[in-house]
């Protein structure tokens, strides 16, 4: 009870806008302008014997190349060992700007299991997070594996439906994840990860990977989350975390302060941030996994929270969204969009 | 009414005399039906070498006539041919959806849509083998193995299979599938996807419109939807929106349907002799029956047996071409090409 009085009061210092919309949150802006868009055919070609399985993460590089971590392998639990011993399931491709299928990336990599997110740094550096390892993998341009945070369970037991899964949401300090989601970089190199599904929390580490600290836990209070489902940092180093089950985005200085939430994009699954004098926020409102008449379309916002516009809605066809779980915007009316219900990658060109 | 009688007092005396519960195989009761002679062509498939089939459990023809081979070997994997059997490649070698094979179909537009109920997806195939459409979603692994949970199913959505079994269309490219071992139920989609409509439910049920394991389904030129009741013992026959027409109780089980092509459709039914071939089921099933739409029963061909032309439980058929039906085999890691004599229909 004391700390509930307590983070009231929080609250009440952090500005009582922020808590009008975080405990009334708006439905997603049907009402927002359509923004014209189209998608492109056969945006990327894949190569003989491959298909592409749920689209963890798709993301761009500074020459245009593009990085998609997918799903499409067969997680794989091996018999007849001390302990339950879990490998494979998810792979990450490049291709070139024009769409060419270039290489795979991190081939039989131990932390490649169930793809959550990649993306790329303004090195050039590829960064892979992965929600059943645990870990963020830093691969620099080459492929080379550069830097590792987190670890894979040493052996994996096999949590059966509707078991508690990992992670209690604490919000525990730590340097271990439990199905992070995502990551961002601020201009000093800072690392902030979204932790995630299981625990419900940013972790925010040093250049070098070193753990700093964390903030947040699961609720719906300011600063808590239902789950951190993606993330962005912007130039002044503020922090945009997507809580979608609290049908929110919110934004911290870059030391976990809560400034202000925005509550107008419904289920925020995933986000992009456009870089430049003007950035603009595109947010996934994605539909659930098992309905695609409900949700679906992506907003455009700038960053004090007002919409431009929204495009898109769930489906299977092209210019529908299949549960987005990852948006590349380095330039900003070209998006890279990736989808877990329909398997693939799309590009799109907003008019 | 009378019929229903019949038919009840038929199911009494067979249920006294048959020794097993429910799932025992069921003896048609239908009679007098005349044999169609056929011939299994010998070695129809043609596989390259260190290639083999395992449990053939689906098999489908596209316009060509090259035949789809969805199976269950060490991989659930997919194989096409030609229509001489001559090997032309796998689609889908690894696909995160091929688990556990259960039907294979090909639509007007000669796409292939692959039906697994091991991941609880259905996925379309352009010709080329690039995924065009997915049906259900693979269950996340992180979440890890779905176990069944105790009690009564979990209720059925939308869009969310439990082992789907069959998929079809109607002329317009509505979608049906057959959903499933956990499900009880026939759902339709719209051509791109969206739902529309179901019929039965997650409960398993035996009064018209309701199902208890719905194993297979095929959609007429009318747009009636035949479905295989397996677990009831029988067809059912629903209109275009799934509302129950009338069914078939008269041939034994109700493992596997298809409707051959068209102008002139008939129907191929199997009273697949049973997994695991308990004593005497070899004496009372594993005969295919050819019927007119009207249900008219026209003949009857094939028994059991290890060996080709033998059966080991028929799973799935393909019929596009009423006089060679083509048939995928659980227990003996086959397909067979069989030649019927034409029958007169109507």
């Amino acid at each position: 009870m004391k700390r509930t009085l307590l983070s009231l009061i929080a609250i009440s210092v952090a500005g009582t806008i922020a808590i009008a919309l975080a405990q009334s949150p708006a439905p997603a802006q049907s009402q927002a302008p359509e923004i014209q868009f189209d998608s492109v055919p056969n945006a990327l070609q894949l190569p003989p014997g491959v298909l592409f399985g749920e689209v963890g993460g798709v993301a761009t590089n500074s020459k245009g190349d593009i990085f998609v971590y997918t799903r499409n392998g067969h997680p794989t639990v091996s018999f007849g060992t001390a302990r339950p011993f879990s490998h494979g399931g998810s792979r990450l491709y490049q291709f070139d700007r024009t769409g060419k299928f270039v290489q795979e990336v991190g081939k039989d990599t131990y932390g490649f299991q169930v793809a959550a997110q990649v993306r790329i740094d303004p090195a050039d550096n590829i960064w892979v997070v992965d929600q059943f390892t645990n870990m963020v993998m830093k691969f620099d341009p080459q492929g080379n594996e550069a830097m590792l945070l987190g670890r894979k369970a040493e052996s994996e037991n096999i949590p059966a439906r509707g078991g508690p899964g990992r992670g209690d949401g604490s919000g525990q300090q730590t340097d271990l994840f439990s199905r992070p989601t995502d990551v961002a970089w601020d201009a000093a190199g800072n690392i902030f990860v979204a932790d995630g599904e299981g625990n419900a929390r940013v972790a925010k580490f040093d250049k070098d990977g070193k753990f700093v600290k964390s903030w947040g836990k699961k609720g719906t209070a300011p600063g808590e989350f239902a789950s951190v489902l993606s993330i962005a940092v912007d130039a002044t180093g503020n922090v945009y975390a997507a809580d979608g089950g609290n049908k929110r985005v919110q934004v911290f200085d870059n030391n976990g302060t809560f400034k202000t939430a925005f509550s107008n994009v419904g289920n925020a699954q995933a986000m992009c941030l456009t870089k430049g004098p003007n950035p603009v926020l595109y947010v996934s409102n994605s539909n659930p996994t098992d309905d695609i008449d409900t949700a679906g379309e992506i907003y455009k916002m700038r960053l004090d929270g007002t919409i431009i516009g929204k495009f898109g809605r769930a489906g299977k066809l092209m210019k529908e969204f299949g549960t987005v779980n990852a948006i590349d915007c380095r330039t900003e009316n070209t998006l890279y969009v990736g989808e877990l219900g329909n398997l693939r990658v799309q590009k799109l060109v907003l008019h | 009414m009378k019929r229903i009688l019949t038919a009840s007092l038929a199911l009494t005396i067979i249920m006294a005399i048959a020794p097993a519960p429910g799932l025992a195989q069921r003896k048609a009761t239908i009679q007098n039906v005349p044999e169609i002679q056929f011939t299994s062509v010998p070695n129809f498939l043609k596989l390259p070498p260190g290639e083999h089939l395992g449990e053939s459990v689906a098999v489908a023809t596209n316009s060509k006539g090259h035949v789809f081979v969805y199976h269950r070997s060490a991989s659930t994997r997919l194989f096409e041919f030609d229509q001489t059997g001559k090997f032309v490649k796998e689609i889908g070698a690894g696909f995160v959806n091929f688990e556990f094979a259960h039907s294979v179909r090909v639509d007007k537009n000669d796409n292939i849509w692959a039906v697994d109920e091991g991941t609880n997806t259905i996925t379309e195939f352009s010709p080329e083998g690039k995924v065009l459409m997915v049906l259900g979603r693979r269950p996340l692994a992180v979440l890890g193995i779905l176990a069944a949970p105790p009690g009564p199913n979990l209720p059925a959505q939308k869009y969310v299979f439990c082992r789907p079994t069959d998929v079809a269309w109607d002329p317009q490219g509505n979608i049906f599938v057959s959903d499933g071992y956990c499900n009880n139920r026939v759902v339709k989609y719209d051509k791109d996807g969206r739902f529309l409509a179901q019929a039965g439910s997650e409960k398993p049920g035996s009064a018209p419109g309701e199902f208890n394991l719905p194993h297979s389904l095929q959609v007429d030129l009318q747009g009636n939807v035949w479905v295989a009741d397996r677990s009831n013992n029988r067809y059912q026959v629903l209109d275009n929106n799934l509302k129950p027409l009338r069914e078939i109780s008269n041939l034994g089980t109700g493992w596997t349907v298809c409707v051959s092509g068209g102008p002139h459709q008939y129907v191929f039914m199997s009273n697949s002799n049973p997994n695991g071939n308990t004593p005497g089921s070899w004496d009372i099933t594993g005969e295919i029956y050819k019927a007119e739409l009207d249900g008219t029963v026209l003949g009857r061909f094939g028994h059991p047996g290890k060996l080709a032309p033998g059966f080991q439980v028929v799973h799935m058929m393909d019929c596009r071409n009423p006089n060679e039906v083509i048939t995928g085999e659980i227990e003996s890691w086959r397909v067979q090409k069989l030649v019927l004599q034409p029958v007169k229909g109507k």
